[in-house]
């Protein structure tokens, strides 16, 4: 019951700063806004019984990517941050794609019925499952980062300096 | 019937990627772009924790756990491009970068 109560509340304010990340028109309240979404699918997970990726998701993302991003919108921007809202016309080609795909998605949940039983997963399993059954792509992974971390630092270094 | 089922987790996801996807395709400004693309790798993991938790299989959440490393290596590079074309332009706008169109 109080489940189900935490659900909506933690699925309303997601939802509703979503709406908010694609309607504004300023870019720093889209990035802040994008931050309360953020924080919002961490308390969804802690509903899921994943206490772990809740911490890693306020951690790396509401920690490290909003304040990157909110680096970038200060150092890129131009005009004050101004960006429209999605044109009238745009909007109206948009919208079918997406509801669209909504519903074939509602479609997929309900065809599926699936049944499934519910033991909580547990930091331990994770972190075994991680480093026993998936430590080459965690390896992998980790080269990852370090390109994408020095592609960034080439990318963005002055050609004269 | 003691909280929400996979269905419902399944529902909220999709409406939360269905609204990154609005924003992907009506935004212009290329920051906002990559803002939208989050929303909706962030449904996508919702996704994938529900299956975990309904599944029983910690699988689902590792997955997730790559999934979060990825989409940072993402905006890591995608916001090093941005800050470059920042540098060249005057805007942002994604309709003017046209030099690699045959």
């Amino acid at each position: 019951m109080s489940d189900w109560f935490m659900f909506s509340l933690l699925g309303l304010v997601t939802v509703g700063a979503s709406v908010q990340v694609v309607r504004a028109t300023d870019l720093v309240h889209v990035v802040l806004w994008l931050a309360l979404s953020l924080v919002g699918t961490a308390g969804l997970y802690v509903l899921l019984d994943a206490g772990f990726l809740a911490a890693i998701q306020l951690l790396l993302y509401t920690g490290g990517v909003i304040t990157l991003m909110l680096f970038a919108v200060m150092l890129a921007r131009r005009d004050g941050g101004a960006v429209p809202a999605g044109g009238s016309a745009g909007t109206l080609r948009v919208l079918p794609v997406v509801i669209s795909l909504l519903v074939l998605v509602v479609l997929a949940i309900l065809g599926g019925g699936a049944k499934l039983g519910t033991a909580p997963v547990t930091p331990q399993q994770l972190g075994a499952t991680v480093m026993d059954d998936l430590m080459l792509p965690f390896e992998a992974l980790s080269a990852l980062l370090t390109a994408a971390m020095v592609g960034a630092i080439v990318l963005s270094r002055r050609k004269d300096a | 019937m003691s909280g929400p089922g996979l269905e419902a987790w399944l529902g909220l996801a999709g409406v939360m990627f269905a609204i990154g996807l609005y924003g992907v395709l009506t935004r212009r400004n290329l920051l906002a772009i990559v803002v939208s693309v989050e929303l909706m790798a962030n449904a996508a993991n919702v996704n994938l924790v529900a299956f975990s938790k309904f599944g029983g299989h910690p699988s689902g959440q590792a997955t997730a756990l790559f999934a979060l490393a990825l989409t940072v290596a993402e905006v890591v590079v995608g916001l090093a491009l941005i800050i470059l074309v920042a540098r060249s332009r005057k805007d942002l706008h994604a309709d003017g970068l046209q030099e690699l169109k045959g």
